[in-house]
């Protein structure tokens, strides 16, 4: 069953900082769940499905839901890291469609910069099946992804200028976003002269490590159709599985080969259609290899793809990470996710910012990677329209 | 089979449970001993005992031949916690054994910039002092035991 237009988005928040050393993890849940519900013109009261990931203190879903004194009949706490909250949307959908819920509350909230918290997840590790044969290596989360990049180099000749580009178009656009943790523009040299943290991505190729939080409200046709709030269709969602494929190992590849064309064609759209794109920026390496898996280019293409300013907004074949994206802006609890919704639903609102609003953004896709590019992941690829 | 070797990297020793056992008994043998489907002839890594492609249960641990390719790597050089931190740049990879499972390692006892996708290398075994060994690799071309 398509969920198409079964959804919408009517409220988001992203919290404004990206330091929080005076409050809890719960309690920047919390804070996040109330602005995007006060975006939608909804309350707590209203909420009767609620939606966390491996970021959620405690028992998750459980804890959270008694903390924000929630009355709902629908929890969901499953975990694929960064892609979690664009996997949430699509839970929604789902229980939106079979008549199980009308307002789905999604939140995330972590403190990895001035709390000390690890990516989420990291608790479970330990137990993991594979953990005996990854943890003895110094695998940090940017050496794997280096690895990633150097197969993709090794393959189609993909240079580190040309993952610089990537970079650049960020911080093009983060100087427009006063809460951006880095707001200046940056050009390809200086990402070649950054240092070298593991060949060959450098300081520069990684995304920031900030505390923060988001919140997403997603509703019903009928409760859409009753608020004064600009809501945002979802017209397509997907998600994809990758892992290690028992040894088989692919580096130049993500779950986004399984999860964009599912979204595409449960929106009924091509990549050709799509105005803006919201895409998972951990590393640059990310954005590239994501780019040619959604099928705005070919595999391998990725790099001649994003010369020529092409990801910068406004007028670039392809605007990407308005918001100055994780590279910049913001990459709350280590997971890009949730922000990358926010900022989609901001473009098709017509509430970007000024300098960086697509004009007449009709379609935009949004995605998200969970766990690693060099292990196990998790993608989910979102389409939302406006009505 | 390599004799006991030292890459003065941290070699901290593994919890083997009752599916990994005897995987990591080999591996203080200087051995790389991996569980064979006997139905379908499939390899995993990492080892399990039910077979990822035929859900055979029915498999059987067998010696590689401990020599393999570089299939991906990258060469740390920051960033990282106190253990790893005095032994910066090390090598971080992936290696394709002859017999097909690509598995994680760390590539050693070379010049980090020397390294190379397709880079013929040979196991071994960074003894952690508990009976068992971390697999590592080298270059082919170089006496592992150097
Ligand atoms: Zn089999």
């Amino acid at each position: 069953m398509s969920v198409r237009r079964v959804a919408h988005i009517a409220g988001v928040y992203e919290h404004p900082l990206r330091e929080i050393p005076d409050k809890t993890v719960a309690q920047i849940h919390a804070q996040v769940a109330v602005g995007a519900l006060a975006d939608a013109g909804l309350t707590i009261a209203d909420v009767d499905a609620y939606y966390s990931a491996g970021d959620a203190p405690g028992f998750g879903a459980l804890s959270m839901a008694d903390y924000l004194g929630l009355d709902c009949h629908h929890l969901n706490d499953t975990e694929t890291g960064g892609s979690s909250y664009l996997l949430h949307v699509q839970q929604a959908a789902q229980a939106i469609a079979a008549g199980h819920i009308d307002v789905a509350l999604i939140t995330l909230a972590g403190k990895p910069r001035t709390g000390g918290a690890g990516p989420g997840g990291s608790a479970r590790f330990g137990s993991a099946p594979e953990a005996g044969f990854e943890n003895q290596f110094g695998m940090g989360v940017i050496s794997g992804y280096a690895m990633a990049a150097t197969r993709h180099m090794y393959e189609y000749g993909t240079t580190s200028a040309q993952l610089a580009e990537i970079k650049v178009a960020a911080s093009t656009h983060a100087q427009h976003n006063p809460n951006a943790f880095l707001k200046d523009v940056v050009t390809v040299d200086q990402v070649l002269e950054s240092r070298m943290i593991s060949d060959p991505l450098h300081l520069l190729d990684a995304c920031v490590v900030t505390d923060g939080g988001g919140a997403l409200v997603v509703v019903s046709d009928a409760v859409a159709k009753r608020l004064d709030r600009h809501t945002i269709p979802v017209l397509g969602t997907g998600f994809g599985f990758k892992g290690m494929n028992s040894g088989r190992v692919d580096l130049t590849h993500t779950g986004a080969r399984i999860s964009g064309p599912a979204a595409f064609e449960e929106a009924g759209v091509t990549p050709s259609d799509i105005d803006y794109a919201s895409i998972y920026d951990s590393f640059t390496i990310t954005v590239l290899v994501t780019l040619e898996d959604l099928g705005f280019c070919e595999k391998g293409k990725g790099g001649e793809f994003v010369l020529d300013g092409a990801l910068q907004a406004p007028y670039g074949r392809l605007p990407f990470n308005t918001d100055g994206g994780g590279l910049c802006n913001n990459h709350p609890a280590n997971r890009g996710g949730m922000t990358k919704v926010i900022e989609a639903v901001r473009q098709l609102r017509g509430e970007a910012h000024a300098e960086v609003q697509v004009p007449d953004c009709e379609i935009a896709l949004a995605h998200g990677t969970g766990g690693s590019m060099a292990t196990r992941m998790g993608s989910a690829t979102l389409i939302l329209g406006r009505d | 089979m390599s004799d006991s070797y030292t890459s003065y990297l941290p070699a901290k020793a593994p919890e083997p449970n009752v599916e990994t056992q005897p995987f990591w008994d080999a591996t203080a043998q200087g051995r790389i001993d991996l569980a064979v489907c006997d139905d379908c002839g499939f390899i995993p890594w990492y080892p399990r005992l039910m077979c990822p492609d035929c859900q055979s249960t029915s498999m059987t641990w067998t010696t590689m031949a401990g020599t393999g390719t570089v299939y991906s790597y990258s060469v740390t050089r920051a960033g990282v916690g106190r253990a790893w931190k005095e032994h910066l740049p090390f090598v971080l990879a992936y290696v394709q054994l002859d017999e097909g499972p690509i598995m994680m390692t760390n590539v050693v006892a070379c010049d980090p910039d020397e390294v190379e996708v397709g880079m013929a290398v040979t196991a071994v075994f960074d003894d952690t002092g508990e009976g068992t060994a971390i697999i590592r690799f080298t270059p082919t071309q170089r006496d592992s035991n150097e």
